[in-house]
């Protein structure tokens, strides 16, 4: 069992990746499976990215449970109006400095759903958004 | 293949991580795009790319990337190969295009991709 929330400040893309790497090691050393660790750090990564890109700060909470990861991610930022619209691969609102170093692909949010057992994203224009992410640690059969 | 061998024969320059190398190379990915690198790119890989700030070495080792090769001659930037030394993320820099290289590479590995898991 394990509980605990990181800060991200947006616009440090300098230090973008460090909240997801801390992410990644405290899951290796409560000894996961390397897949599981593996999609954890890669959503966290995604979530880290659009807060930095986006947002004003936010915060990444990680839970660990028997069988499941939850992570949710939390901004004070400018929020999504159009959410089905965000979801779609490709679409993207960045600037070209973003884009310049290869981020706002529109890729994110889909990678985060891909990646992940249960996804769910909610957003108040001029508030914030709001992420909430499940991977299951277990190796139940998806159909099960 | 090692990484080693891939150095060696492509004459690869060595920016850091020169004891990383013996690493067995079965795959790699090839693009500037961040997050369609995070998503479809897998552990172990070899990443050729052209983008040269410190983000790189964030995606390589979240992903347990084998190493970046920087195409065209593109040289990391300060503050990214402190990150790849600090990571223990190989930086190796290439003259040729990302086409090129890449496809010197597979020849050298031809990876299934059955194997690929």
């Amino acid at each position: 069992m394990y509980e605990g929330c990181l800060t991200v400040v947006g616009g440090s893309f300098d230090n973008a990746g460090e909240v997801s790497g801390s992410i990644k090691t405290i899951l290796k050393r409560m000894g996961l499976p390397s897949d599981v660790v593996r999609k954890a750090a890669l959503v966290a990564y995604e979530s880290e990215i659009n807060i930095v890109s986006y947002a004003r700060r936010g915060m990444i909470r990680l839970y660990v449970v028997p069988g499941s990861i939850m992570i949710e991610a939390i901004d004070e930022g400018p929020g999504i109006p159009d959410i089905e619209l965000a979801m779609q691969p490709g679409y993207s609102t960045a600037s070209s400095k973003i884009r310049e170093m290869g981020f706002g692909a529109g890729m994110g949010l889909c990678n985060i759903n891909s990646f992940s057992d249960m996804f769910e994203i909610s957003s108040e224009v001029g508030r914030g958004t709001y992420l909430k992410i499940i991977i299951k640690t277990n190796k139940v059969p998806l159909n099960s | 293949m090692d990484l080693q061998s891939i150095v060696k024969t492509l004459d690869l320059r060595i920016r850091c991580g020169e004891d990383k190398l013996k690493e067995e190379i079965r795959g790699g990915y090839t693009g500037d795009l961040l997050s369609d690198v995070m998503g479809n790119s897998k552990a172990g890989d070899i990443w050729i790319t052209r983008q040269i700030h410190q983000n790189i070495v964030a995606v390589a080792s979240l992903k347990e990337h084998a190493g970046i090769i920087l195409v065209q001659g593109c040289e990391p930037a300060k503050d990214t190969l402190d990150k790849a030394i600090k990571e223990g993320i190989p930086i190796l820099v290439s003259d040729l295009s990302a086409f090129e290289l890449t496809g010197r590479i597979y020849n050298l590995i031809k990876p299934l991709p059955a194997e690929r898991k």
